[in-house]
């Protein structure tokens, strides 16, 4: 029985967005390499979603209301993907050759529920 | 065959599904089969009439003349005529008398067709029947042409017909567009059908060349049909359009009147059809408004590029970035294999057949295929043993007589 899992992208700087356009192209490629191999098993179950970087609120208790994304942690999340693998195991194994851990930063391997 | 009986086949050909579905929009879907006995009848009258005068000066006229005399006569016959016809007219056309006719008016026969299309595509029925039923209603096949096609028996068709026809009046579908909202969703629909008729054609098992090339025909002129109204000449009709002709226009190269097929690497340029590929260049241009991206985008796109024989890295890297794009749009079996194909073009064969491996479709030639030309290099032995699962799933002569070859360039090492 498959389980879908969803993939949440997380890394310390969003600055490649800086980047002049060829640069960028050559990551988008990377991103789409990986995800296209995911892709090819039938695997993927969402397209990626991509979250605006540096941007964004933080509800608390109390309503207090902070400008976010969190700074206190390390790594910022900057999206999420949903793909469908046996077990944890698997999805991990999936989750291999993420630009995003190239990029200093690492991947959040959550099973989906319903 | 004689002169006036291959004349009356094509006429059959052309004419029978205009007619069919010009009664069946004015007297509704549920009389589909009557109209079928019908214009059946009138090609019956026409054979006979023909043989003993010899043919008329405008058969197509002659026919519309006699199929509009037949419909009339059923029909008025008929409690319909009093129960429905009369009192639908005398609403339209208070002051004038009651008549009605049938317009077989080039526009009308258009409408009415594009109508029939939505019909047909009706998701209350049944995939298979959909596609059966076009090939029936809208482009005028055979029964038995049907059955070929599908390497299936006339009983099974007729079976398959006989539901979908039971369908169109249960459901009681109109022979109407769709209301604004539901037009996009549905016409996804009938481009998939579109999309499938010609894939049946291009990658049909049938060893009947002309039949596939007329399934290739068909679908591309429905595609140009809804062209010409501005609700379906949306961007990816367009693309769908560009699609087929790209494809076709490699239709004699990779089958030059012989059961077997060419592969791509060993066709001939010069038999590609360069008046198809400027049209799909053409329709392509067309494509590239709005904001949809369409799978029919990226896969003609894909088709465009290979439309060219240049072998450059860059190329592979961009059909590989296309297949991405698609597989992540939507999964299918065959994007995951042609997308590990670009990946060992673009990228060479180890990282491509680590890919590969990961893709299990063992039950699939083409994967077998793959792995083979993955390995045929650096293990001939082990390529050799995937050609020889690949000969055991083909399915038909001419791709075992294919894979035959490329084992014995092997085996000879």
């Amino acid at each position: 029985m498959m389980k879908d899992f969803a993939l949440l992208f997380r890394q310390p700087t969003y600055d490649h967005l800086q980047l002049p356009e060829t640069e960028q192209a050559a990551l988008v490629k990377k991103w789409q390499d990986w995800l296209g191999g995911i892709a090819a098993q039938g695997k993927l179950v969402m397209p990626p979603t991509r979250l605006v970087p540096n941007q964004g609120r933080v509800l608390k208790a109390g309503g207090v209301v902070t400008d976010g994304p969190f700074v206190e942690i390390r790594e910022r999340l900057g999206g999420l993907t949903v793909i469908r693998a046996e077990d944890l195991e698997e999805a991990t194994t999936l989750a291999h050759g993420c630009p995003a851990i190239e990029a200093g930063g690492s991947v959040e391997i959550r099973q989906v529920v319903g | 065959m004689s002169k006036a009986r291959a004349t009356i086949d094509q006429l059959f050909q052309q004419e029978f599904t205009k007619m069919v579905a010009v009664i069946s929009r004015q007297f509704g879907l549920e009389h589909i089969e009557t109209a079928e006995d019908i214009v059946g009848d009138t090609f019956l009258t026409a054979a006979e009439n023909w043989a003993g005068k010899g043919m008329p000066e405008n058969p197509a006229a002659w026919l519309y003349v006699v199929a509009k005399q037949k419909t009339l006569t059923y029909f008025r016959r008929g409690e319909i005529w009093q129960q429905k016809v009369l009192p639908a007219v005398k609403a339209g056309m208070e002051t004038e008398e009651p008549e009605t006719d049938l317009d077989f008016s080039a526009q009308n026969i258009q409408d009415s067709q594009l109508r029939m299309i939505f019909a047909i595509c009706n998701p209350a029925i049944a995939s298979e029947s959909q596609i059966g039923l076009a090939l029936r209603i809208l482009c005028g096949f055979g029964i038995d042409e049907i059955a070929e096609a599908f390497l299936t028996n006339k009983e099974t068709i007729n079976k398959r017909l006989f539901r979908a026809k039971e369908k169109l009046r249960t459901e009681n579908i109109r022979m109407e567009l769709p209301p604004e909202n539901m037009l996009d969703a549905r016409l996804d629909n009938v481009l998939h059908i579109i999309y499938l008729l010609f894939n049946e054609g291009y990658y049909s098992r049938t060893q009947d060349v002309i039949l596939q090339k007329d399934l290739c025909l068909e679908a591309m002129r429905l595609g140009l049909l809804l062209t010409t109204f501005p609700a379906t000449a949306q961007p990816r009709t367009f693309a769908l359009l560009a699609l087929m002709c790209f494809h076709a226009s490699r239709f004699e190269a990779r089958q030059p009147g012989t059961g077997t097929i060419v592969l791509y690497e060993e066709q001939d340029e010069n038999r590609w059809d360069r008046e198809l590929i400027a049209k799909g260049m053409h329709f392509l241009g067309l494509s590239a408004t709005g904001n949809v991206l369409s799978t029919y985008h990226l896969e003609a796109r894909i088709a465009f590029l290979h439309c060219s024989k240049e072998d450059t890295p860059e190329k592979w890297q961009e059909i590989l970035a296309l297949y991405n794009d698609l597989l992540i749009l939507h999964y299918s079996p065959a994007a995951a294999l042609n997308r590990t194909f670009a990946l060992y073009k673009a990228h060479g064969a180890p990282l491509a057949l680590a890919e590969a491996e990961k893709l299990q479709l063992t039950d699939n030639h083409f994967y077998w295929l793959l792995l083979g030309e993955l390995n045929r290099s650096d293990d001939p032995a082990k390529a050799a043993s995937h050609y020889r699962r690949a000969y055991d799933l083909a399915k038909t002569g001419a791709e075992k007589q294919g894979i035959l070859r490329v084992l014995q360039s092997i085996e000879s090492y």
